[in-house]
């Protein structure tokens, strides 16, 4: 019978069942699992005994180090709760917080209790914050009354800070307070989990490799995971998702929203330029997709890939299930507890590799595919995972040499460079060699081979988006208003990237904390919640399904950006049109991941040099006629890019063919 | 003045886009009854596997027509009266002109055999091909296709990819035989073959059979063979569409419009181009119906000279077309007969694997280089062309070789074991010099040497 779908063998069936299984026990064990936390615990993790040489409260984060480009996670930043024995500040601590807390503890039910749900767990801990911040704060009055605080203490050092800072502990508490399957049986849970979706997927890929190799794009736009939304359901969905991000981000920022209100009002002015200053309100544009909602699976992924994303990020505390499930394989290989970076970190990894086999099963017959996506399977493997994780266990830096500013946009946060500058030579050299990248590898190598050889080479953003987010390259949006929002948001971002490291430096050798009102540890703490994590996470990989495998790529990588430019104006590279051979058949647009309408260049006969151009050799692929070539050459690239050339028709020469 | 382009195809957009640049003030319509905007014709293939959606065809985007002042009107033109300068569409209403560009295409043929018009009998030129193919889908689960040219083996591929079981039948001994030489035309056929796709040579078709509800059931081959089948594709060539210019006064008419070397027709200010277009005096080596995309593009950027008054001959240049069956491409340049002619030399190189091959033609006494076929390798168009044009000599080009290659990068580089075919059949002992380089043919294109031609205002983007 005639069917819209691509043709799969029995076991691949079985393997898309047994991907599916994983995801829902992925999802489900979250809720599983019930909570009780021990008074000793709370103490120890809230304002330890100095006296008592407790265990140290294990899992704190580690360091967005782990996951590539695309971590962004919050990073250790210290916050005032330094332990140290026989340290005066810490048994004040104790004695005022330590007592606070297990009086409220008590008083509401927290300790010694069994909670079903993370939710219950940590509505319940937040309340005793709440209540043990007042009465710490009772205290600290009497203290400041009675003239009774220690010499060289603060009465801001030992008060409760905003009840937003307290997440980190609540993500520790939960961790230490769990109970149940998961807890009981890691091992278990990673099998049905991980092991399930590895096992499922390859089941579902290696098939591919028996059959004939070609393009492999039958049906995609038949699908209802991959065939893409339109315009307005687009728009509604970003905008509620970006919406949903700054208000959250208020709170975020304890209440301040100062640059909420800033981000918001930048969102505007673009907005305003592109719809009205540029004249692309309600023009017409080439906007495909089918009418009305469509792309349910596509939906569905999407909406699993943010609440991944917002969850981890920014509610630690309800994931604790899924780095209890990877502790033993942590603890296995490397004797540290995991975080949810060590989640995150293995999952990214595993899924380039799994997807990647996939891409290959793809181009059979295009070696640069299979070379480029073998690249990045290595580079996320052994760069970004495996040598950071071995440089914790010792006691080094997590640097992931691959990784530059100022996509790696805490480079220069103080804590970092301190880091380097206490971790000897080794750290010298992460530290230079950095800088080195910025200044000289990062601009060479794109004038010798084009920004290709980081973006869809190296990057580990740009190594899920061409593995995992293969399926859905197609989505970008190919129109000339979707190309000026780009420029303004991609520039913005690396403008903001800049100008926040110039303040971090300032700090950082001026000593103080702010300048002309800004304050520094807020403007990073933004950054990092807005961009790092906000636009590169939950949009950037959420959106896949949605928008394209690129949409942090295209819109909001600073590096991205900065290589553009270098490729735009002094490279080598650009793709090649072969004459006159175009047909226009809008192959090579359609699966650009960057959104370039490739076409439009190709049926003129010009050659492309893009900025946005990730050199992912994907047009020259699809191209039927053969028209398109990945190059390098310090052979003029001017002309061949302006004038129409498919052909020259001229009074005194009469018809010249590919002038 | 006002320009009217009936047809709104390869040739009729490159006139109007091209009479536009050219102009700043002539007034142009376009008008087509098959769809609101320009589209790639041989993409549709492509959106009904799935590769694109509809909208990925129109290769400019819908505001490109306002922002370039080109009129697009949705009409069925009936007639023309070429006296009073006047278009008479289907609805009644009138459009005056001052110049026509007649550019409107063709369609598939039918050469008389019984049951043609039947229900789901069709080819695939036009987007309401597409549409009607579409809708009966659903009812198709063998489908026959008559004709071995390139729409033959696009509808073939198209129906497979819906798992429909396709025969293929080909009045040759092999694939497209009339175009391709003998060894290219056997390695398309095989690889059809391998696809899981019925092939069968010299079967032609006799009749289509009614399923008994008016629709197409089965088709019976001139050899008395019965093919059970719900879709007959007919994709035996194609003829231009010119039947509403029947009483168009004082228009010539053959197979197609009969246009001099200006692209004008027998009734002054009348002009026509692409697919529908006759010339009267055709090239050497030249047919005077060529509906292929580059000479449609071509006689656009032309006709729009001409029409403004500055008068151009029309030139198809060195003859170059590339396709693709299923997944071997094919890019030819220059002079390829399938059964060569006298005095023509040919180097034939194939690779073991039997999917990719090149072929050099050349001249047998003077050695200059006349035409290149490649099979699943890529060539630089102009690299190839200036060799053609410049006749330059056989060995010269075999030795510089991978100036012309466009394989992608990290592609075995095949140009070698050309030369060393070369060197057996001649006992001549040529070495390959130049390996696959942009910088090299670049410099041997000497684009630097040139000007970029002045025309008006830049095409929008």
């Amino acid at each position: 019978m005639p069917s819209k779908s691509t043709q799969k063998n029995t076991l691949q069936y079985v393997g898309l069942g047994l991907f599916c299984i994983a995801l829902l026990v992925f999802a489900g064990m979250l809720g599983i699992e019930s909570y009780r936390l021990t008074e000793a615990d709370l103490i120890a993790t809230i304002a330890p005994n100095p006296d008592v040489s407790a265990p140290e409260p294990q899992s704190g984060p580690e360091g967005g180090t782990v996951s590539a480009g695309s971590s962004g996670g919050e990073t250790s930043a210290e916050d005032g709760s330094a332990q140290e024995t026989d340290d005066p500040r810490a048994r004040l601590l104790y004695q005022v917080q330590g007592t606070a807390f297990s009086e409220a503890a008590r008083q509401l039910g927290l300790t010694d209790q069994t909670f079903g749900s993370s939710f219950s767990f940590t509505d319940r801990a937040e309340e005793v914050y709440a209540l043990a911040k007042i009465t710490v704060d009772e205290r600290v009055d009497q203290l400041k009354a009675d003239g009774a605080l220690p010499e060289g203490i603060s009465e801001w050092d030992v008060r409760l800070g905003d009840p937003v800072y307290f997440k980190e502990k609540l993500a520790t508490l939960a961790t230490l307070a769990e109970r149940g399957p998961v807890k009981d049986n890691p091992w278990l849970f990673l099998g049905l989990t991980i092991g399930l979706g590895l096992l499922g997927g390859l089941l579902y890929i290696l098939p591919k490799f028996s059959s004939h190799p070609g393009i492999k794009n039958n049906h995609i736009y038949h699908s209802q995971l991959t065939k893409g939304l339109n315009l307005g359901w687009r728009s509604v969905l970003l905008a509620a998702t970006a919406a949903g991000i700054v208000l959250y981000g208020i709170r975020y920022m304890a209440g301040d929203y100062f640059w909420p209100a800033v981000t918001a009002g930048i969102a505007l002015v673009i907005i305003g330029l592109v719809l009205f200053v540029q004249h692309s309100f309600g023009r017409d544009v080439r906007d495909a997709g089918p009418a009305g909602l469509s792309a349910y699976l596509g939906i569905l992924a999407g909406t699993y890939l943010i609440g991944f994303y917002v969850l981890l990020y920014w509610m630690p505390h309800h994931v604790t299930a899924w780095v209890t499930m990877v502790n033993p394989v942590k603890q296995g290989i490397f004797g540290t507890m995991a975080s949810q970076w060590f989640l995150y970190g293995l999952l990214y990894t595993l899924i380039i590799l799994v997807m990647g086999v996939r891409m290959i099963s793809r181009y059979l017959h295009n070696k640069y595919q299979i070379i480029r996506t073998l690249s990045v399977m290595f580079f996320q493997l052994a760069f970004a995972f495996t040598i950071p994780e071995i440089l914790g266990a010792l006691n080094q830096p997590q640097q992931d040499l691959k990784n530059i500013w100022p996509l790696d946009y805490d480079f220069f946060f103080g804590w970092q460079l301190d880091q380097f500058q206490s971790a000897g030579a080794l750290g010298t050299f992460m530290l230079v060699w950095g800088i080195f990248l910025v200044i000289v590898g990062v601009p060479l190598m794109v004038h010798l081979v084009g920004k290709r050889w980081y973006c869809s080479w190296v990057c580990g953003c740009g190594g899920l988006a061409e593995t995992m987010g293969d399926p859905w390259r197609q989505l970008s949006d190919k129109s000339l208003r979707a190309w000026r929002f780009e420029r303004w948001i991609i520039h913005g971002v690396l403008l903001a990237a800049l100008l926040m490291t110039a303040l971090t430096l300032y700090s950082y050798f001026s000593g103080t904390s702010q300048l002309l009102g800004f304050e520094t540890w807020k403007v990073q703490k933004w950054y990092g919640f807005l961009i790092g994590a906000g636009f590169a996470g939950v949009v950037g990989t959420g959106f896949y399904p949605l928008m394209g495998n690129r949409v942090w790529c295209r819109f909001g990588c600073p590096l991205a950006a900065y290589l553009g430019l270098v490729q735009r104006f002094q490279s080598r590279f650009r793709i090649t049109t072969n004459g006159g051979q175009c047909i226009s058949c809008g192959n090579c647009s359609t699966y650009c991941e960057m959104g370039i309408d490739v076409r439009a260049y190709a049926q003129k006969g010009q050659d492309i040099v893009r900025a946005s151009c990730v050199g992912c050799g994907v047009c020259a692929a699809v191209c039927p006629r053969g028209v398109l070539r990945l190059e390098n050459s310090s052979v003029d690239a001017g002309y061949r890019t302006v004038a129409e050339r498919v052909i020259r028709v001229s009074e005194g020469e009469g018809v010249v063919m590919v002038g | 003045m006002h320009v009217a382009i009936i047809g709104n195809g390869i040739a009729g957009v490159t006139a109007a886009r091209w009479l536009r640049k050219l102009s700043d003030t002539v007034r142009i319509t376009m008008i087509s009854a098959e769809s609101d905007f320009f589209f790639s014709r041989t993409a549709l293939m492509y959106v009904y596997m799935g590769h694109q959606r509809w909208e990925d065809l129109m290769p400019y985007e819908p505001f490109f027509w306002k922002k370039n002042r080109i009129d697009l009107l949705r009409q069925y033109v009936e007639r023309v009266d070429t006296g009073g300068k006047v278009l008479h569409c289907g609805d009644g209403s009138t459009l005056q002109y001052d110049k026509l560009i007649l550019a409107t295409g063709s369609s598939w043929n039918k050469f008389g055999w019984p049951g043609q018009d039947l229900r789901r009998v069709g080819g695939m030129v036009s987007a309401q091909d597409l549409n009607l193919l579409e809708e009966i889908t659903p009812e198709v689960r063998s489908a026959v296709i008559v004709g071995g040219g390139l729409i033959g083996v696009e509808l073939a591929e198209m129906l497979h990819s819906r798992h429909i079981h396709v025969t293929l039948l080909v009045r040759d001994r092999s694939y497209w035989s009339g175009t391709l030489p003998p060894e290219e035309s056997e390695m398309v056929s095989r690889h059809i073959l391998s696809q899981g796709i019925d092939l069968r040579h010299d079967t032609e078709l006799g009749e289509i059979v009614d399923d008994g509800a008016g629709a197409a059931g089965a088709v019976i081959t001139k050899s008395g063979e019965r093919i059970e089948c719900q879709y007959v594709g007919l994709t035996a060539g194609v003829h231009p569409n010119i039947d509403f210019l029947s009483n168009a006064d004082g228009l010539e008419t053959k197979k197609g419009i009969l246009i001099d070397n200006y692209l004008e027709t027998s009734v002054p200010d009348v002009y026509a181009i692409g697919d529908c277009a006759q010339v009267r005096e055709p090239r050497p080596g030249r047919t005077p119906i060529e509906a292929v995309w580059y000479t449609g593009r071509i006689m656009g950027e032309t006709v729009a000279y001409n029409i403004l008054g500055r008068p151009v001959a029309y030139d198809p240049g060195i003859w170059f077309n590339s396709a693709k069956f299923i997944d071997i491409e094919y890019q030819v340049y220059g002079e390829v007969p399938a059964d060569g002619r006298k005095g023509m030399s040919t180097i034939y190189w194939e690779h073991p694997g039997g999917e990719k091959s090149v072929r050099i033609n050349y001249d047998g006494a003077s050695g200059r280089v006349l035409g290149f076929n490649l099979m699943g390798i890529r060539y630089r168009h102009e690299v190839c062309e200036k060799w053609i044009a410049d006749g330059t000599h056989v060995e010269e080009v075999l030795q510089k070789m991978g100036m012309a290659n466009f394989d992608p990068e990290f592609y075995k580089q095949y140009e070698a074991e050309v030369v060393a075919r070369y060197n057996r059949q001649t006992g001549s002992n040529l070495q390959l010099r130049q390996q696959r380089s942009l910088s090299a043919a670049l410099r041997f294109l000497g684009f630097k040497s040139r000007t970029p031609r002045t025309t008006s205002p830049q095409d929008a983007q």
